[in-house]
């Protein structure tokens, strides 16, 4: 019984809310005459049975709702409301627009004029179904402070009419990418959780961005970044069960037990990242992203990764993405090429990076390799008080106090 | 009574046809103390401005625009108690003020920012856009 509501609640949630915002303009409303649909199976379904077509049944009650509230609220002179009154209430709208009104919802939650925490926060809520106790929880905050982000975010969309539609052709891009970024920043914070008294993993974060990213992919089949970010969560994803030792402690990439990595999500990341190399176009950033995952996760062990090919591509994304992160990451990489030296000549022009806890994680190592201790552990303790994530402070801690 | 298609009539009847008024004001941070003088405008600033003025009315997303003297130059008026407080000076202190400012009309918040987004470029300077309450 509660399997079909969740099954439902896990299909019919982002299409319903996306075809009740498209129908009623108002994604308040739509939100709510969804989660009363859904309270509403809760109540009868054990009693009733499951209808023959749980996705129709839920549709139809969720626009009963829905209009059940307008007429409560029909004392405005809204004629618009009162043109809706006069529908025909139980006609399923075609499929193929359906589709589209998702990927309308996402562009709406994702907006650039939104905050980023209120675009991740009304993602969450209003495309994948989180409830706000949920969304709080995952992003520890109270409940209040969530429900007041997701009200004003929604308030906002109103007031300033952020559109219900597709971006312009020339808008595209940019927008789908801006979807990616909310959508790996939730992954983000599943893979590698911030919060000193927390899960360092919070897989159900992950494994929602990876659910958000696979609809994306339906709805854009032929988009390379698309593409590029889910082969990427994948391939990182994969890693998950070899990245925290029974410790509690943080096992980096070279130190990792490769048979526990998950063999299934890297077959897929892989054949994606090949689709995307067949296709000749020249990849975005999430594309190269996840090929150097992919040189990562096709190497039997550490001392056998390719890490020319790693820097060949860290010089590919340092021109799509000229962030010091990125030259973070690719001094690392030729650290492992062309030794510690070289490496720490690059990572200290990166001083601009001081706030960012990988920064003084990677001097530390480097430092270390290059034996010149008392300057490794000075870096150490900056990483240790910047880091925010448990398995990372308890590794970095064990590595500091190696060194005596 | 049964109207089908009266959902998307609905729909675009509000969202095209009843178009938003948005507030687009230009903000000076510190190109006025830069030149010296409150008309801080360049010649080539002043000839892209009235090129998307033009364009703004040819569409028909112009409502009414103009330039705002210095705010050292303001004066604040507070007539709720028993007498009128009249004070010089602009109603907030800040480096950052409102140099000059657009209303347009628009559908939505896309086409506000694609304007704003020429708009900006053409007076040099940052932008904000903030819509009229809905009446």
């Amino acid at each position: 019984m509660s399997d079909a509501i969740i099954r439902t609640h896990r299909d019919e949630w982002a299409r319903m809310v996306a075809s009740l915002t498209k129908r009623f303009g108002d994604l308040d409303i739509a939100e709510e005459a969804a989660a009363e649909a859904f309270a509403t199976a809760v109540e009868r379904w054990p009693t009733d049975g499951v209808p023959p077509n749980p996705g129709a049944w839920i549709t139809m009650t969720a626009n009963r709702k829905a209009i059940d509230r307008i007429r409560r609220e029909n004392k405005r002179d809204d004629k618009y409301r009162e043109a809706l009154l006069v529908m025909d209430v139980d006609t399923p709208a075609p499929l193929g627009a359906i589709d589209d009104d998702r990927l309308r919802l996402l562009f709406t939650c994702c907006h650039p004029a939104l905050s980023m925490e209120a675009r991740i926060a009304l993602t969450l809520r209003m495309v994948g179904g989180l409830t706000m106790p949920e969304i709080a929880r995952a992003f520890l905050v109270p409940e209040p402070t969530m429900g007041q982000r997701i009200t004003r975010a929604k308030g906002k969309i109103t007031a300033a009419r952020i559109p219900y539609r597709m971006p312009s052709a020339d808008d595209l891009p940019a927008r789908v990418s801006g979807v990616l970024g909310v959508l790996f920043l939730v992954f983000n914070e599943g893979y590698l959780a911030s919060g000193s008294d927390t899960d360092p993993l919070r897989p159900g974060l992950t494994a929602e961005a990876i659910r958000l990213t696979r609809l994306l992919r339906g709805l854009l089949p032929d988009d390379g970044e698309v593409a590029g970010m889910l082969a990427l969560m994948l391939l990182i994803d994969a890693r998950r069960p070899a990245r925290v030792a029974l410790s509690g402690e943080l096992v980096p990439l070279a130190s990792q037990d490769r048979l526990l990595w998950d063999a299934a999500l890297i077959a897929e990341g892989h054949a994606l990242v090949r689709a995307r190399l067949r296709s000749g176009e020249a990849p975005g950033r999430y594309q190269v992203l996840a090929a150097i995952n992919a040189v990562h996760t096709s190497s039997p062990s550490a001392l056998d990764t390719d890490w020319s090919q790693i820097v060949a591509l860290y010089d590919q994304l340092v021109r799509l993405d000229p962030s010091p992160v990125v030259a973070l990451n690719r001094a690392i990489a030729i650290g492992e090429l062309d030794g510690a030296d070289v490496a720490l000549a690059l990572v200290d022009g990166l001083a601009s990076l001081d706030g960012y806890h990988p920064y003084h994680a990677t001097r530390a190592e480097l430092l270390r390799r290059a034996s010149r201790d008392s300057e490794s552990r000075d870096a150490y303790d900056r990483a240790i008080e910047l880091a925010g994530n448990t398995a990372e402070s308890a590794y970095l801690r064990r590595r500091r106090d190696e060194l005596g | 009574m049964q109207v089908k298609g009266g959902s998307e009539w609905a729909a675009r009847n509000r969202q095209e046809l009843i178009h938003m008024q948005y507030l687009i004001s230009v903000i000076d941070d510190g190109q006025a103390d830069s030149a010296g003088s409150e008309i801080s405008g360049t010649a080539e600033e002043g000839a892209a401005i009235d090129v998307f003025n033009e364009k703004l009315q040819k569409q028909g997303s112009w409502v009414f625009a103009g330039g705002l003297g210095y705010p050292n130059n303001a004066t604040t008026v507070d007539n709720r108690g028993e007498s009128t407080v009249i004070t010089d000076g602009p109603y907030v202190e800040s480096k950052e003020f409102m140099a000059g400012f657009w209303i347009i009309e628009a559908p939505d918040l896309d086409v506000a920012l694609a304007l704003a987004t020429e708009g900006s470029k053409a007076c040099n300077r940052k932008i904000e856009v903030r819509p009229f309450l809905e009446v």
